[in-house]
């Protein structure tokens, strides 16, 4: 299907949908084992083709984008320990599917920042859209302002760590892994959550279905403690701890065919 | 899919047409396929219509002929139901932009112009003008003459087309007939669409289109005609309205957003002294502030509104 141009210069294909222009220029500045390019007039696909031929193919560890523009999809699927840092909002699904950077984004997320993350460490000067940190497998997501609806729904491992306050349904279906929200919740807190922790610092609208109150032990104190100091948060408020209830169906001991019978 | 945007300018007027077109055309991803606008200019004494004849894509056998004899007969009855035309001017040949001194009701007046053979009537108002039109935000701001349209806030659509057709009747910004100055564009779903749509026939009120969108606009539109303030009647309607949405509505002076319970739709939102935009992704509003800027997420059940 044939490109169709735009005053923008960015090229889409007849639904709006795909940029076919995929080539970019060795735009990046480099210096040593550190890079930066500014991407104002690069398309999503073109940061990122440079980005991971930067980090992949020339050896550069330390990247810094300048101007990303709120463009979408940008550092996602970089599977290699590197340091990347966004000047600017990166837009949605940023820093998606990564396993190893350290990503410093100076700026605000969208929604779906760090979704499915595998290891690594992101962290969010500002605040982030809805559906932050979903399906996440591992590593620490630090958002230093207020999250939207959905924080870490589906999460399988790893922490969310927010120092503001996050909207409905945070953690629902949550598996495993950790959050830590120091400002409020919105309704449905761990709604319908198999396992892991969710730590509180203020109000909780509502707990969602199986969602109860833990017992908090030292070695909650511990992980608190250690996650605000390994990210230089300061003093962690006081928390309080949720976890999963274990009242639901799928916890029952019975096997299908005695279920059966129960029902 | 869909995206929505929206701007309001609490300093005096601005170039809205090339501010929206900016904001509409960087989510063109959310939707090729139609985009609207709905503007508001300087407040006139003459009434302002924006109205159609036929679909942009309309063709067959003596299609100019009927459309000269339409516009004929639009103009003709303007007179006879006692509006004087100041301006009557067309930049596609179907769509028409016409100002009036007109005094009496509006019901009337946008009735008897719409049983004129194809002709649907966009937009109502002093200060009010939709405007709509198949393609992206550039396509229809370049055919529209839309750079250099002055005006204070306005709000914009940009439309996938996946349940209904590609046509003008499902293109939003929708106006709130027979209400004057009143729009609104919205991305989501309305689970109880029938079931407001059978309440606000019962009152009286007929719908252009077949689209859940046009619901909320006559249902805000009636609530502030009988006195109800744009807030109030914005919050009543997360009680209302089933389904997951997050709209705009724009009166002659104000701009409001909404989001539903489960906060489902996206919408990102920035705010300064002198500007309010918001848009269903931050792009858009980058298009238009060109720095980093502090944006935030609205969350679930919140309603806002600004004041020009």
């Amino acid at each position: 299907m044939a490109g169709v141009g735009t005053k923008s210069g960015v090229e889409y294909d007849a639904r709006g949908l795909v940029e076919p222009d995929a080539t970019v220029g060795d735009v990046a500045e480099i210096d040593g084992d550190k890079a930066q390019f500014d991407a104002t007039d690069l398309t999503t696909r073109q940061i990122n083709m440079l980005l991971k031929r930067l980090v992949y193919e020339q050896g550069i560890d330390d990247v810094t984008i300048v101007n990303p523009g709120s463009k979408h999809s940008l550092a996602v699927g970089i599977l290699k320990r590197c340091k990347i840092t966004f000047e600017g909002s990166p837009g949605w699904f940023a820093c998606g599917i990564i396993d190893g950077p350290e990503v410093q984004i100076n700026g605000r997320v969208g929604w779906s920042c760090g979704e499915n993350m595998m290891s690594g460490v992101v962290t969010v000067e500002r605040g982030a859209g809805s559906l932050t940190g979903a399906a996440i497998r591992g590593g620490d997501l630090v958002i230093k302002g207020d999250v939207g609806a959905r924080t870490g729904i589906d999460q399988k491992g790893g922490l969310i760590l927010v120092m503001g306050s996050v909207g409905i349904n945070t953690g629902f279906m949550m598996q495993r892994g950790a959050q830590i929200i120091c400002g409020d919740a919105g309704h449905g807190l761990g709604d319908s959550m198999y396992d892991g922790k969710i730590y509180v610092g203020g109000t909780v609208a509502s707990l969602g279905v199986d969602c109860v109150l833990g017992e908090w032990d030292d070695s909650d104190t511990e992980y608190v403690n250690r996650k605000f100091a390994v990210h230089n948060l300061g003093t962690p408020p006081e928390l309080q701890k949720f976890v999963c209830g274990k009242q639901l169906h799928n916890y029952d001991a019975l096997e299908p065919s005695e279920r059966k019978l129960v029902l | 899919m869909c995206g929505i945007a929206g701007i309001i300018h609490r300093d005096g007027a601005a170039d809205l047409g090339a501010e929206m077109t900016k904001m509409l055309q960087s989510m063109k991803h959310r939707g090729p396929d139609s985009t609207g606008f709905a503007l508001y200019g300087p407040k006139d004494d003459l009434v302002v219509i924006r109205f159609v004849l036929a679909e942009p894509n309309e063709g067959g056998f003596g299609l100019d002929e009927r459309l000269e004899k339409n516009r004929a007969e639009v103009e003709s009855r303007l007179a006879k139901i006692g509006a004087d035309v100041a301006t009557m001017n067309s930049e596609t040949g179907y769509a028409f932009r016409a100002t009036v001194r007109y005094s009496g009701e509006l019901k009337p007046l946008a009735d008897y112009l719409e049983d004129v053979p194809g002709c649907e009537v966009l937009s109502l108002g002093n200060s009010l003008e939709i405007i709509k039109d198949l393609g992206d935000a550039d396509t229809v701001g370049d055919q529209y003459r839309l750079p250099g349209f002055t005006g204070t806030h306005g709000i914009g659509h940009v439309r996938m087309a996946t349940e209904s057709d590609v046509d003008l009747a499902s293109a939003h910004p929708y106006w709130a007939y027979p209400f004057a100055d009143v729009a609104v564009v919205h991305n989501g779903q309305l689970t109880n669409y029938h079931q407001w749509r059978r309440r606000l026939e019962r009152a009286g009120h007929r719908l252009q289109s077949e689209c859940d969108s046009e619901i909320i606009a006559v249902y805000l539109a009636q609530k502030m005609s009988s006195g109800m303030s744009l807030e109030t009647a914005m919050k009543e309607s997360l009680d209302d309205l089933d389904g997951v949405f997050t709209y705009l509505c724009v009166t002659g002076d104000q701009l409001g957003v909404a989001k539903d319970e489960m906060a489902a739709k996206p919408l990102v939102l920035f705010e300064s002294d002198d500007l309010v935009a918001v848009a269903t992704e931050e792009i858009a509003i980058r298009a238009l502030v060109e720095r980093e800027v502090e944006t935030r997420d609205p969350y679930e059940r919140e309603v806002l509104v600004w004041q020009v």
